[in-house]
Formats: C-alpha cells, structure tokens, sequence
C-alpha cells in the first residue's frame, strides 16, 4: 500500500511536446513510472518519447486507460489544462506549474472539489511512491522504500527530507509535494488523512513554511485524528515579515503564519519539531522511538 | 458641494487618515506575491470602474503643484507624497524635518511650497526604514464633505479559498488592531470570482455598518465595481481607508491601496508601464531580470540556494549556528549557468557580504551546472570573500569532481549543518 499513486498507476503527461515536460517525462519513464501516453492540443498523433500524443484528455484516457497526470502546461493555460483532466475524470491531478494567477486557482480548487478528482499542486515537485510509481520533478534515486509518509510545501526541502530518512534507514512510502501557492489542491489534512489510513506508511513526516494557517489546522487535525508519530520542520524562522520569499504563499502578514506561531501549534499537539533543517530525518526517528 | 462647515473637519481627518494608509491585511487573510502601485495609480483605476474618488491632479514640479490647486478650484486641498509605503502623514523627510509627508494647504502658493519640500527628497515613514523613500511625484486632491468614515478591504481568504470583502465602521484607524481586539466589528462577505458580491451581501454589510437610505444603493453600485476591479484587474490586496460617506449620502474611496498577483502579469500588459522601479530594490530588479528570486536582507552572509523552501532553511540554520544571512537567494529548478554566475554576481556586489554559502539538492538542477558556475564566477567575478560549497543530488559526484579540479578556493561541506557551521567559521 501506499497513497495516491503505486506500481499500478497509469500516468499521461499534459504538455508532453514542451522541453520541460518531455524531460521529465522520460525521467519518469526510467524510474519505471506507467508513463501511457501524453497530451497537447493540436498535436495529436505525434509520439513523445515513444508515447501517443493525444489533442484531448478525454481522448488519451479513453485510449490509454490512465487515471493520473502530470501537468506542464503554462501558467497562461494551466487553469484550463487542470479543468480538462477533472472534467475527463482523471482520478490523480498532479500540476506542476508554477505562476498560476491565484484568482485562476479559486475556481479550479472549486472544480475538484465538487469533483472525484485529487488535485495536488499546482507549483510543487509532484508525488513519489518509493519504488513504485513518481510522476513529477524529483530525482528518484534519494528515494527508498520504508515506513515514512512525507508531505511538503516545498520541493527541494523535500528532498532534503527524504535524503536524511533514506540515510537513517527509514526509508519513505509516498512523499507528497503540496506546493506553494496560496490555494493548492490537497492540503496537510487531506494527505495526513490518507497516510492514517495507509497500512505501509507507519510514520509522518511534514515540512511546512511561513505564510497562512495550514500547520496550524495540521496541527489541529493531528491531535484529533492522527495515532502514528508525527514529526515536521518549518522553514523561515528567519524571514522578515511581509517580503515574499520565493512562494506566493510565503507571506507574513498582519503577525500571522510566523514560524513561531506554527512550531507553537506544533508543539502542543505532540509533534516533534526539528530545529533545523538538518535535524529532520533525526526528529522524524526520534518520534517513533518516543511512540515505542 | 466640496466645502461646507465640515470642510476643516474632513481635510483634518484626511490628513490623519494617512497615517494608516498602508494598514495591512487583518488577521488570518494572506497576501500572495505582489506588486505594488501608487495610491493616483489606484484611483485612475477606480475612476475606470466607476468607483467614486475625488478630483485629484498628479505632479511632479512645484509648479504642477500650483497649478494643480488652481485647476481644483477649491479653497483647500491636500497635497500627498506618492510613495508605496504607508505612514505618509505622520513621516517626515530627511532633507527636511518639518515637512510631513502629506500637508493640507489653502493656496497655490502653499501647494507648490509642500510640493517643493517633498519632490526630490526622502521620506521616512513607519514603513520605509530609516533611509526613507525619494517622493518622485505627488498628488494635489480636492477636500470633501465627511459624514463618515468606513474601512473596505478585499483580499484572498485562503482557508476559504474565495476572495473575500471586508468592511468595517472603524474606518481610518489601525484596523489590524480592530480585527485582533474586536474582530466582531469586522463584517465579511465572500464571492465567486464570476459572479461577483450579489446585491443581498451588499444589504447584509449595509445593515450593519449602519448604511442607509440612498447610500444603500450608492453601496451596491460601489462594492459591486469593486469586487469587478479586483477579479478583472488580478488583485491580490485592495484596501481603501478610510471609505468615506459624504453630507449628501454618497461614497467616495479617499486612499487607494492595491497590489496585483505578479503570476498574472502575463494577461496584464499595461503593468509593465505602471510599475515603479525606483520603489524597488535595485539588486532585486536585477535578479528578477535574470530569472532569480532574491529578496536582500541585512546580515553578513550571502546565500544561493535552489528552491524557495531549502533557501528559507539555509537562512534559518545560518542563523542557528549564530551567523546571519545577507539574503534570501533560489536560482529555481532550470538555472543555466549564466543565471547562476549573474547570481553570484548580485550576491558579491552587497558590501556587507564577508562569506558566501552555496547549498543545492539537485533534482532538475544538477550539480555539475553548479560547479560548472562556480569555476566561471570565480573567474569572471572573482571571489573576495570565503565560499563554502555544499553539494547533493543529481550528477553530484561529477559536480565535486569539476571543483577539485579547479583552482577555485573554496571549502567543502558534507551536509546542510556541517555547511553552516564552516560558513560561520569562516568569520572568526
């Protein structure tokens, strides 16, 4: 087991003709991902990487079977891009994109909503299943298959992440690239929900930043509903409010979303929070010696 | 009727108004990446979707100023420092002590006199930091008749994930105060993008604030263009306070505040023309020109780092280990190596920087366009100035194997805390 996306998941690209998503495409193709095919309207019947490119999404899972997406697709057409896969019944949305005006985004996140679709993204690295299945950015090869669920903000602290729990022998199940924007598709609730509920997955390990409440409500949830051990790291105790730091949704405003207020939250709910970003894979060991 | 009995009153509180005029978001709503304009800018903008605002001339000579009163025709009008920071009224200038940054005046002659102590020199607010903002331009508005005075907000609620208009009574006040220490007399009605606020919301925050009569109507046309203008025009904040009703029952915005979403700058051409570079930060306008994100900060080591996240990490275990960052750099996922020199570049061109610290998990970005950057900045720019390099990820090995090869100088790190450690070291 394992969540959102295993061996068994058949994977379209959406901007396959585009360098980027061609590159990545065979980078999932050579971790052995189910890459089925690709699309780009007005470019049906070409072949990208050895794969059939279709004109729709409707199309390409009628003919392929596939049930995730990967989206490349440019800011400018991304909102319609992620419309399409929902609309086609995609199961998995994974966008990728970064830069989608958040006013895009407010009747998208409604569309998946109302859909049976998960939308995760936009502008995040994808989502991996350690061995199995990675539809996204991240290099594949830091992975290895163990007992971590790991969800992020951020793509390249995940990494970091994931690196550290691969040093220490923990190993990962799925690591789920939230993204950065103000208004993503799948929060921490929705992924900490999932990783309860998975078997394989034995403990949690999340990397948030400043900017909004989600830790905070993370937090909340975890007290509640959550029995495995859960550690987290936030980025940006050093940031100066109201500058953005790379992230739309990087903002401190109005003396909210500090890295203060969340490691607060954090705390009282029993999670173990690393203090530096070194200290991550350890904090995450740490929480399961402390539920054993 | 611009001057009745309330004339002294109204432009008393204008002034006042001023110095919350950058009041920033009220609590848990958050702003997304931004870019700034002026307060004239916004009105030309209300004026467009006929949001009401007072007759105002822009200048940018004494002169101008003068005849700009003239044109007003009025007995008074307020003369306002155009910069994209708050605290206007209450700031003074550096050249010049006595001269706040905004000034009610009652001639042409005190027009230009205010305009010729504020054009050219730096005005120091609350929020401009202690080297204060060059006013470049000011606006010379007309004066008006003051009933009262509201706040109107709209911003991005993003635990709701909807826009969100927010109104209150507490209008030209510190209205972060007012959300944090009574948020029952902040009144909230969310929209659908689309469809915009419907009438019933507007009757719902009329009744509330107390609106009646033939301003109820004057709301609906009013918040109803507001709600267009921030859909249609990709806001990301829009905040006007005090929103005034006058004697006669109308509505008129007195401040203007918006940002825009700068992810939206591709569907907004006219931006480019708007946008004031001499507000920005210099070494910021030049990375966003090379296709970096770098925001400059105060300490005394320079950081380059790939992605927002792990940028924001590096700052945080730079400081952990007791030194401080000089600020916050993500060469992103494709960088090619005339990014990543020009970024090294910026970062050796803050005189504060005494060490330089490079962290990269390669994913998209590999470690051999890193070190690659590394040989040609140390040649191209030269390093004056200690480098630590921590590499990880993509075609790493090959990565440290360029830098040992080269005869860059620069000191090696296994991991995020041993780099921290030694970039600190290397201060003494």
């Amino acid at each position: 087991m394992s969540i959102l996306i295993n061996k068994d998941t058949k994977v379209i690209c959406q901007g396959i003709t585009g360098n980027v998503g061609e590159f990545h495409t065979r980078g999932c193709l050579d971790y052995g991902t189910q890459m089925v095919g690709g699309v780009t309207p007005g470019k049906g019947g070409q072949l990208v990487a050895g794969l059939p490119v279709f004109d729709t999404v409707e199309e390409a899972r009628l003919q392929t079977g596939a049930n995730a997406t990967m989206i490349f697709v440019p800011p400018p057409f991304a909102a319609d891009a992620i419309l399409e896969a929902i609309d086609a019944g995609i199961e998995v949305v994974i966008a990728v994109t970064e830069g989608v005006p958040v006013i895009d985004m407010v009747r998208v996140y409604d569309a998946a909503k109302k859909s049976n679709s998960v939308l995760v993204g936009p502008n995040c690295p994808g989502v991996i299943t350690a061995d199995e299945c990675k539809i996204g950015i991240m290099p594949g090869y830091i992975h290895q298959k163990g007992c971590v669920g790991i969800m992020s903000r951020s793509g390249t602290l995940t990494y970091e992440a994931v690196w550290q729990t691969s040093s220490l022998g923990l190993g990962q199940t799925t690591c789920v690239g939230l993204g950065g924007d103000p208004i993503v598709g799948t929060s921490f609730i929705d992924c900490l929900q999932m990783f309860q509920d998975d078997d394989e997955t034995e403990a949690i390990l999340m990397m948030g930043e400043i900017g909004g409440t989600a830790e905070e409500e993370a937090a909340a949830y975890v007290q509640e509903h959550i029995t495995k051990p859960v550690a987290a790291f936030i980025a940006g105790r050093t940031a100066p409010p109201g500058k953005r730091m790379g992230h739309a949704g990087a903002i401190i405003s109005g003396g909210k979303g500090t890295a203060a207020e969340k490691i607060a939250a954090l705390e009282a709910a029993g999670i173990e929070v690393a203090n530096s970003p070194a200290d991550m894979g350890a904090a995450m060991k740490r929480a399961i010696e402390k539920a054993n | 009727m611009f001057f009745s009995i309330n004339s002294e009153r109204c432009v008393r509180l204008t002034v006042r108004n001023n110095f919350s005029y950058n009041s920033r978001l009220i609590s848990q709503h958050f702003e997304c990446n931004k870019m700034k304009i002026h307060e004239y800018q916004g009105k030309q903008l209300f004026q467009q979707f006929g949001v009401n605002v007072l007759e105002n001339r822009v200048a940018r000579t004494p002169e101008e100023a003068a005849s700009a009163f003239t044109e007003l025709g009025g007995a008074i009008a307020v003369v306002k420092s155009q910069i994209h920071a708050g605290g206007r009224g209450k700031g003074t200038f550096l050249e010049n002590p006595e001269q706040h940054g905004v000034q009610l005046v009652k001639s042409a002659e005190e027009a230009r006199d205010a305009a010729a102590g504020m054009l050219g020199n730096r005005l120091v607010t609350i929020q401009t930091g202690p080297a204060g903002k060059t006013v470049n331009q000011i606006i010379v508005e007309a004066g008006c008749d003051i009933a009262r005075e509201l706040y109107l907000g709209i911003v991005l609620d993003r635990a709701n994930k909807q826009p969100v208009l927010m109104c209150s009574q507490e209008g030209g006040v510190e209205i972060e105060k007012v959300a944090h220490e009574t948020p029952e007399k902040i009144f909230k009605e969310h929209f659908d993008p689309a469809q915009g606020i419907e009438s019933y919301q507007v009757r719902k925050l009329c009744k509330k604030l107390g609106i009646e009569g033939k301003t109820v109507r004057a709301a609906d046309k009013f918040m109803k263009a507001l709600c267009r203008l921030y859909v249609d025009t990709d806001c990301s904040l829009m905040e006007i306070n005090p929103l005034v009703v006058t004697g006669d029952g109308g509505l008129v915005a007195l401040d203007a505040k918006i940002n825009f979403d700068s992810n939206a700058a591709f569907r907004h051409k006219d931006w480019e023309e708007m946008r004031d570079l001499s507000e920005e930060e210099e070494s910021e306008v030049r990375a966003s020109a090379a296709g970096l994100s770098y925001v400059k900060l105060e300490g005394n080591i320079g950081c380059l780092v790939n992605g927002a996240g792990l940028a924001m990490s590096t700052m945080d275990i730079i400081k952990t280990h007791g030194g401080q960052p000089a600020n916050f750099l993500d060469v992103g996922g494709g960088a090619n190596a005339d990014q990543v020199t020009e970024a090294f570049r910026i970062i050796l061109s803050d005189a504060n920087v005494k060490a330089v610290l490079v962290n990269i998990f390669g994913g998209i970005m590999k470690c051999t366009t890193i070190a690659e950057a590394i040989v040609v900045a140390a040649k191209s720019v030269g390093f004056t100035v200690p480098l630590v390099v921590r590499l990880e990820g993509t075609e790493v090995e090959e990565g440290r194997r360029i830098l040992e090869e080269s005869d860059v100088e620069l000191v090696t790190a296994t991991d995020l805390g041993d780099a921290a450690e030694k970039v600190v070291a290397t201060l003494g």
